[in-house]
Parts: structure tokens; C-alpha cells; sequence
């Protein structure tokens, strides 16, 4: 009659699946010793994306903030990168330390954007990356606006120095994943995806939406400033109109959406799909980005939670245990 | 005397902001959507006009009167097949739909017409480019006056319909809660889609007037649509003569920004959105659920 | 007396929650039947998924012998559905005057002068914005406004919450003028003693199903109250 319901949050296979992404890592980790440094750069350009799609996901799948402006964040932790070099900071330090700038920025425009509700906040956070990018732009000391290369960087060999910007891109996605992970793991997570679901309920039975909001806009504002300064490692040279450009949000409302909104594991499929599209598809122009956006058009109309609902359909399948299942057990 | 002239010049720019942005405030108001694509939609008009005024050999004015009933079409089908099947999936669905649209029709736009910069001003006579001059560096532009005449026109027009029609009060009705509307008799996807019709030939007359006044090709969209949104919020969400304030604070923001620094141009706009948004007013309007849209003058 | 409108099996859900759970309910024309029960019996729900405004879960609904189960609202006020909806939803920026105006009316008799008539406290409020207005002058505009739609059927939820006595008073004395006018009547009514002196007919929801139906005149209101919290004889059904 009455079966007993039990919450459990992990199961075999988010056992299996944790410690599969756990050997990936040491996998990922020892690339550089085995291949060429022109796969370790392209593998580098995927964890830059695993980043970003991690990011966007955070935001609009766990916090419902549509952004269409994390490239503020791209674009300010590459030059905050430049910037500290030409200060005398050493160049991976730099890289390291720009994300934090990044997330000073998020927490100085958090006041003012996390008012802004739906289509609001979208554009404009557009309006605050455009705003930085005309700044930038002014300053002839960072460039201006024909762009800016990293300097120091040249000096090591270029298998050393990609070897390097690649693993300490993996040490930014385990980093940040890891943080992700730990704030849904947190009684906190609950709340975050009460809020995706239905804000005004969530406030309303009492959950404090305004600090968790703040924390994922940070996290992001983090991820994409970390995203921003690898992409200047790994190319060595920026101009203000491509890192800041509304095309990086592009791709990432892209990754999530085909990957899976509002899911851990989504953005990470989604990130090597886009990867895989734009190594072979990306020569052809026009026809490659109007692809790109019908395919993302058809992905929200049509299979909101993205491939990983598809791969995980019925089965609950999670590689980190990030979620609540009901089980039901049979009566003692 | 530059800075009576920036002045003059910004009001008139205005209008051009104000005629991109009514479309805009529309859909806002009656669908509480933000149609990211709007900037694009309304280039792609601008290239319907090019494409009528080149071919046709017809004057861009005319060209832009001939192309209303096929973006009228265009906004109808829009709402009836993406708009309203995206918005019975969630708040967050119609922003990635539209921003998806967006991409598309600005890179199809590439793929048809190429990167091109192309402008109508050239075809459109001694409108577009004489004026009453008023002293030495005083001058008031022919179509910078028709510019902002046509936006009063269609904004006081659209207000006019909807306070005024059996088809506005309907529209209204919906706005306010459209559950309320249904049980009254009134299709909220109907007159969901007259309002995307609506707003999508408005853009396409900003776009045209973009064409004619400046220069424009496939990626001028996404300007258009911040520009826009900068003068429906500065003009405070859900009036339609505060559009055309938002417009003008905007216009003359850009003016006096390039009278100190033509670089400044664009940011001076900027700053001024982020101010009004920064400030008491910004609170006013954000801090709780917008109102339901009305027109002005109540 | 014909049957104007047929339930069958109706099932209708708040997220996962049953709120209405297979109810079986036929009107007649020209009749008047009070909808009684506890909060969250599922009287809003159901009056709501009969016009069409909240999603059936299983079941149909046959209006007139033809089946509008899946019929979007609008469509079912244009077949002569209409609701006073729960909060009365009146479009509040709007004057009372444009409140009665937007009604899309079927042909029939309702015409704003005759329901200013049969609602003499709205001639005076017509230029006011509903937003303003009293709680019996916002029953009465919603009433109104639902009558221009020119309904053959007539839903109205919860008559007299939030009243006062003489607005209740004054309300009722126009919903009488309906009912002697042969306009067919569903009313949700907390008042136990009104809704048995209105109506021709009285059904008792109890936690989404029919606990009791019964003519007015052949029950006590010891039975319905019986029903009501669910207290002695289970689903006693009496016609």
C-alpha cells in the first residue's frame, strides 16, 4: 500500500560516474606528455569552453539570469591580465590572479544589474560589456582599439608554454566545476533551483533568493575572467571588439542549450559539441553561425533540458550527485 | 554655437531612437518579452527599402511605405509560429529564442547582401542632405525633422489606437492580465500578434530611416536593439511618450559626448543609461514587477 | 429541462496535485446551481477548467452537445461560456466603462445600458478606474462585464467574499433579475443559507469530488454541512 519515499543523492551510478571523472582529469592532465602542442592548444580552447558553457549554465539554469554579457568578464580578465604584466606581474601569475579582478567587477555591478529581471538583465549586462569595451577602447595604454599582445609569454619554448596555459586551464575547470559543485551540494542548491523554477514562489515559502543570486553572478563573473585570460595565454593577442564581443554569448547560450539547461553534466556535452562544430563547420561563414543559431532556436523550443536529457532519460543518470532522487522502497 | 548645434542634432537623432525603440517598448509591454531580435528585424527592413528603392527605381520614401505590408506579414508569422510556441515554455524561453533569430537573420542578411556598408541617402533627394541653416554652424537637417515628425507620428498614432480603438482596448486588456482578457472573449495570441506586426513595421521604418540618414549593413542590428532598449528604459518602461524623451535624452547624450570627443559618442550614452538605472528612478522601476503597460497621460 | 452543459469524469491538477478528481456534473437550462465545499474542495478549479482557463487532466466537457474539452477560453466565451473569475480580475489601469467596453460580445441581449440597469451602482463608477473601486462595485463590474459577453451559461465564483452585507444585498437583488430572466447560473457561495435560497440545486465538493448533490428544497442544511466536512454517511447522493 503506502511505499516509503526515500531522498538519496547519490547513487551506483554517480559512484561510477564521479570516479569515470576523476580518472578523466588525470587523463586530461598527462595530454601534454603524449601529443603535439597544437592538439594540447585545441584541447585548451575546449576547457576554455567547458568554462564558459559551466558559467552560463550557472547562471541562467540554476539562477534563471539570462546573461547576454558575460563577455565583460572575458574580455576584463584578459586585459586585467595585460595590465598586470605591464606592471611587472609575471605572466602566468597574471593569468591567475586576473579572474579575481574579474569577480571585483561582478560584485561592483551586481548592485546595479541583479535589479534588472529577464529580458532586462540580458541586455543590459550587453549595455555594461559594450560600455567596458568603449573604455578600453580609450585607453591607448592597453592598445586602444587595433588590440594588444601578451608579452613574456614568447620566451619559453611553445610546447613548454602551451603545456602550461593547458594545465592550468584544467586546473581552472577542476577549480571551478568544483566550486559549482559544492554550491548546488550545499542547502543552498535547493534554493538555487527553487529560484530557476519559480522566483517569486521560492521568495515567497522563504528562500533568500538575493545572496544566492549574488554569489552565482560572482562565481561567473570569476569562471569568465578566467575563461578571458586563458584565451589571451593560449592566442597571445587580443583585440577589444573580439574579446569583448556578443558572439562569446552566443556560444554560450549555444553549448547549454544543445548541452542541457539547468544540468551539471549539459554545458560539458555541450562544450564538446560546439568544440567539434566549430573545428569542422566553422570555414563556412555565414551558413556555419545561421546554423549555429536555428539549431539553438530549435534545442529551447524543442528539447529544453538539451542531449544529456536525452542521454539520461528515465534513468537518472548523474556523474556528480548534484541532485535529489526520490527512491521508493518497499514497505519495512 | 557647437553646443546649440549638438543639441539640435541630438533631439533629432532622438527621433530616430525613439521610432527604434517604440517597437520595442510594444512587445515589452504587451508580451513582457524583449525581442532580441529587433535590432535585426529592423535592418533586414532597411534592406526590403534597399532592395524596393534600387530595383523599383523608386524613391526610398516610397520604398519604405511599399515594404510595411510584408513586415507586417513577417511580425504576424513571427508571433504565430516562434514567438508563441517559445512563449508557453517559461520566462527565459522567448530571450533565447530571439537571440537565436537574431543570429540568424543577421548572418542570412550576410550571406544575401555581403558585408557591404550600404546607405539610401544618396537616392533620397535634396531631403536628406539639405537643411535650414541658421547662422554659420547652426543648421537644421531637412530629415532629421521628418525623422523626428515620423516618430511622433507613429508614437502618437499607436497611443491614439490604443486608447482609443476597440482593437487597442483589447491589446490593453491583455497587457494587464491575460488570463482576465481570455475570459472575456479576447485570443491573447491574436493580439499577441498584431502587436508583433505592429512593432516589427515600426522597426522597419527606424531601420529604413537608419538607411537614409546614415549608413547600414547586416551587423548593424544589435546596435540598434541597445540603443533602443537605452531609450525605453531611460524613458521609463511602459510609456510611449517617454520612449520618445528616452530617445531624445539619448540622441543628445551621443551629440554632446562626440562635441567633446568624437570616441566619447557611444559611451556618454551609455553612462547616461547606467546612471538612470543606477539611480532612484532605476530602483522605481525595477524593483518590483513593472507595471502593466499603459500609455501615458493617465 | 435540457441539458446545457455535461462533465464527465473531470480531472484537473495543481502541479501534481489532484484538485479536481473525476467529477460527473450536468446543468439544465435555465438552471441555478450553488457550488458549496471547503476551501480547497475544488470549486475554483473546477468552475476555471470549465471555461477553460485551468488544464484538464482527463475527463470531457460537453457544452450544448458539442465537446469544448479542448477549447482555449476564448473560443468557449464565444460559445456563451463566461466566468466571474476568483479575485474578479478586473483590468485595473482600465475605467469601468472600458472594463464593460472590451467584452467581446456574442449576439444576444446584453447591452451596456441594460446592464447598467440590472447594476445601477456602476452608472456613477463608469469613468473611475476599477482599480479604485469598492468591493461590491468590483463584483458588480466583473458580473457585468461577463454578462456583455451575452454567456448562456453564467460561472460566478465566490459571490459574496470580501462584501459587505448591502453590497452583498444589492448584488444578490441583481442576480435575481438573471435568474427570473432564465439566465442558467452557477454560483460558488461560502453562505450556506443564501446559496440554498438561490438555487435550484446544490453539489457539495469534498476534497475534489462530488459529496453530495441535491435539490434545494429536499435537503437540510444539516446534510449539506454533513457533507461539507465530511462527517457522518459517506457520499450520501440524494436528486
Amino acid at each position: 500500500m503506502a511505499a516509503f519515499w526515500s531522498v538519496k543523492r547519490s547513487d551506483t551510478t554517480s559512484h561510477v560516474g564521479s570516479g569515470a571523472l576523476a580518472l578523466a582529469v588525470v587523463g586530461l592532465a598527462v595530454v601534454p606528455q603524449v601529443w603535439n602542442a597544437s592538439v594540447v592548444q585545441q584541447l585548451t580552447t575546449l576547457l576554455i569552453l567547458v568554462m564558459l558553457a559551466a558559467m552560463w549554465n550557472a547562471l541562467s539554469g540554476y539562477a534563471g539570469l539570462v546573461s547576454v554579457g558575460q563577455q565583460s568578464f572575458i574580455g576584463f580578465g584578459a586585459y586585467t591580465t595585460i595590465f598586470l604584466t605591464q606592471q611587472g606581474v609575471a605572466p602566468y601569475l597574471a593569468v591567475a590572479l586576473a579572474p579575481l579582478a574579474a569577480a571585483g567587477l561582478a560584485i561592483c555591478l551586481a548592485p546595479l544589474v541583479l535589479r534588472l529581471r529577464g529580458g532586462q538583465f540580458a541586455v543590459g549586462t550587453w549595455v555594461v560589456a559594450e560600455a567596458i569595451a568603449l573604455m578600453v577602447m580609450l585607453d591607448h595604454g592597453l592598445g586602444g582599439g587595433t588590440g594588444v599582445s601578451l608579452r613574456g609569454l614568447n620566451v619559453l619554448p611553445s610546447h613548454i608554454r602551451r603545456a602550461y596555459t593547458y594545465w592550468l586551464a584544467l586546473a581552472f575547470v577542476v577549480l571551478l566545476l568544483g566550486l559549482l559543485f559544492l554550491l548546488l551540494r550545499s542547502r543552498s542548491g535547493a534554493a538555487l533551483q527553487a529560484i530557476r523554477d519559480d522566483e517569486h514562489a521560492a521568495a515567497s515559502v522563504g528562500v533568500r533568493t538575493a545572496p544566492l543570486k549574488l554569489a552565482i553572478y560572482v562565481l561567473a563573473g570569476f569562471g569568465c575572467g578566467a575563461a578571458g585570460a586563458l584565451t589571451l595565454a593560449n592566442t597571445l593577442f587580443i583585440q577589444p571588439r573580439s574579446i569583448f564581443g556578443v558572439h562569446w554569448s552566443a556560444f554560450m547560450i549555444f553549448m547549454v542549450l544543445v548541452g542541457g539547461l539547468g544540468t551539471f553534466e549539459g554545458p560539458i556535452v555541450g562544450a564538446v559539441v560546439f568544440f567539434a562544430i566549430q573545428n569542422w563547420f566553422s570555414d563556412g561563414g555565414p551558413w556555419y553561425l545561421i546554423g549555429l543559431g536555428a539549431v539553438a532556436v530549435a534545442f529551447a523550443l524543442f528539447l529544453p533540458r538539451g542531449l544529456w536529457s536525452v542521454v539520461s532519460q528515465g534513468r537518472q543518470i548523474q556523474l556528480l550527485p548534484v541532485g535529489y532522487h526520490l527512491s521508493r522502497r518497499p514497505t519495512p | 554655437m557647437t553646443w546649440a548645434n549638438a543639441i539640435i542634432q541630438g533631439v533629432l537623432l532622438g527621433g530616430l531612437y525613439a521610432l527604434f525603440a517604440c517597437g520595442l517598448s510594444l512587445m515589452f509591454g504587451v508580451m513582457r518579452i524583449i525581442n532580441l531580435a529587433h535590432g535585426d528585424l529592423a535592418v533586414l527592413g532597411a534592406f526590403v527599402v534597399w532592395l524596393i528603392a534600387t530595383q523599383g527605381h523608386v524613391s526610398p520614401f516610397i520604398a519604405t511605405v511599399a515594404c510595411l505590408p510584408l513586415m507586417i506579414l513577417i511580425g504576424y508569422g513571427l508571433q504565430r509560429t516562434l514567438l508563441s510556441r517559445s512563449l508557453r515554455s517559461g520566462e527565459l524561453t522567448p530571450l533565447l529564442t530571439t537571440f537565436g533569430l537574431a543570429i540568424v537573420v543577421q548572418n542570412a542578411l550576410l550571406q544575401v547582401f555581403s558585408a557591404d556598408v550600404r546607405g539610401l541617402g544618396g537616392l533620397s533627394g535634396l531631403l536628406a542632405v539639405d537643411g535650414w541653416r541658421l547662422g554659420d554652424q547652426l543648421a537644421v537637417p531637412y530629415l532629421g525633422v521628418t525623422i523626428l515628425a515620423v516618430a511622433v507620428a507613429v508614437l502618437g498614432g499607436l497611443q491614439l489606437v490604443l486608447q482609443r480603438t476597440a482593437f487597442g482596448r483589447e491589446m490593453r486588456a491583455t497587457a494587464q492580465d491575460p488570463e482576465a482578457a481570455a475570459l472575456v472573449g479576447i485570443p491573447a495570441s491574436q493580439v499577441y500578434a498584431r502587436a508583433t506586426a505592429i512593432a516589427v513595421a515600426t522597426a522597419a521604418i527606424a531601420g529604413a530611416f537608419l538607411a537614409i540618414h546614415s549608413t547600414f549593413d547586416p551587423s548593424s542590428g544589435p546596435t540598434q536593439l541597445i540603443f533602443a532598449f537605452e531609450a525605453v528604459v531611460i524613458g521609463g518602461l511602459g510609456s510611449l511618450w517617454g520612449t520618445l524623451a528616452g530617445g531624445v535624452t539619448l540622441g543628445v547624450a551621443q551629440t554632446i559626448g562626440a562635441v567633446i570627443d568624437p570616441q566619447y559618442s557611444i559611451l556618454a550614452g551609455h553612462l547616461v543609461f547606467l546612471i538612470v538605472l543606477a539611480g532612484p528612478r532605476g530602483w522605481l522601476v525595477f524593483s518590483r514587477r513593472p507595471r502593466a503597460w499603459q500609455p501615458s497621460g493617465r | 429541462m435540457t441539458e446545457l452543459l455535461n462533465v464527465r469524469n473531470l480531472t484537473a491538477r495543481h502541479g501534481q496535485l489532484p484538485a479536481v478528481r473525476e467529477v460527473s456534473l450536468t446543468i439544465g437550462r435555465g438552471e441555478v446551481l450553488a457550488l458549496v465545499g471547503a476551501n480547497g474542495a475544488g470549486k475554483s478549479t473546477l468552475l476555471r477548467a470549465i471555461a477553460g482557463v485551468h488544464p484538464i487532466g482527463g475527463g470531457t466537457v460537453h457544452f450544448d452537445g458539442s465537446d469544448i474539452t479542448r477549447l482555449p477560453a476564448d473560443r468557449r466565451v464565444a460559445a456563451g461560456i463566461a466566468l466571474v473569475p476568483e479575485g474578479r480580475r478586473l483590468f485595473p489601469e482600465m475605467t469601468v466603462e472600458e472594463n464593460l467596453r472590451v467584452a467581446r460580445s456574442r449576439p444576444g441581449g446584453w447591452e451596456l445600458e441594460m446592464v447598467l440597469e440590472a447594476f445601477p451602482m456602476l452608472r456613477q463608477a463608469l469613468r473611475r478606474r476599477a482599480s479604485t473601486l469598492s468591493g461590491g462595485e468590483q463584483q458588480s463590474t466583473a458580473i457585468a462585464r461577463a454578462l456583455l459577453t451575452n454567456p448562456r451559461l453564467l460561472l460566478i465564483d465566490e459571490v459574496s467574499l470580501g462584501l459587505s452585507p448591502v453590497a452583498t444585498e444589492a448584488v444578490y437583488k441583481s442576480l435575481d433579475r438573471l435568474i427570473r430572466a432564465g439566465t442558467t447560473l452557477v454560483l460558488v457561495e461560502q453562505d450556506l443559507g443564501r446559496a440554498m435560497s438561490v438555487a435550484d440545486r446544490i453539489v457539495c465538493l469534498r476534497d475534489g469530488r462530488v459529496a453530495l448533490t441535491a435539490h434545494a428544497g429536499a435537503v437540510t442544511r444539516e446534510e449539506v454541512t454533513e457533507a461539507y466536512f465530511g462527517l457522518g454517511k459517506p457520499t450520501a447522493v440524494r436528486s
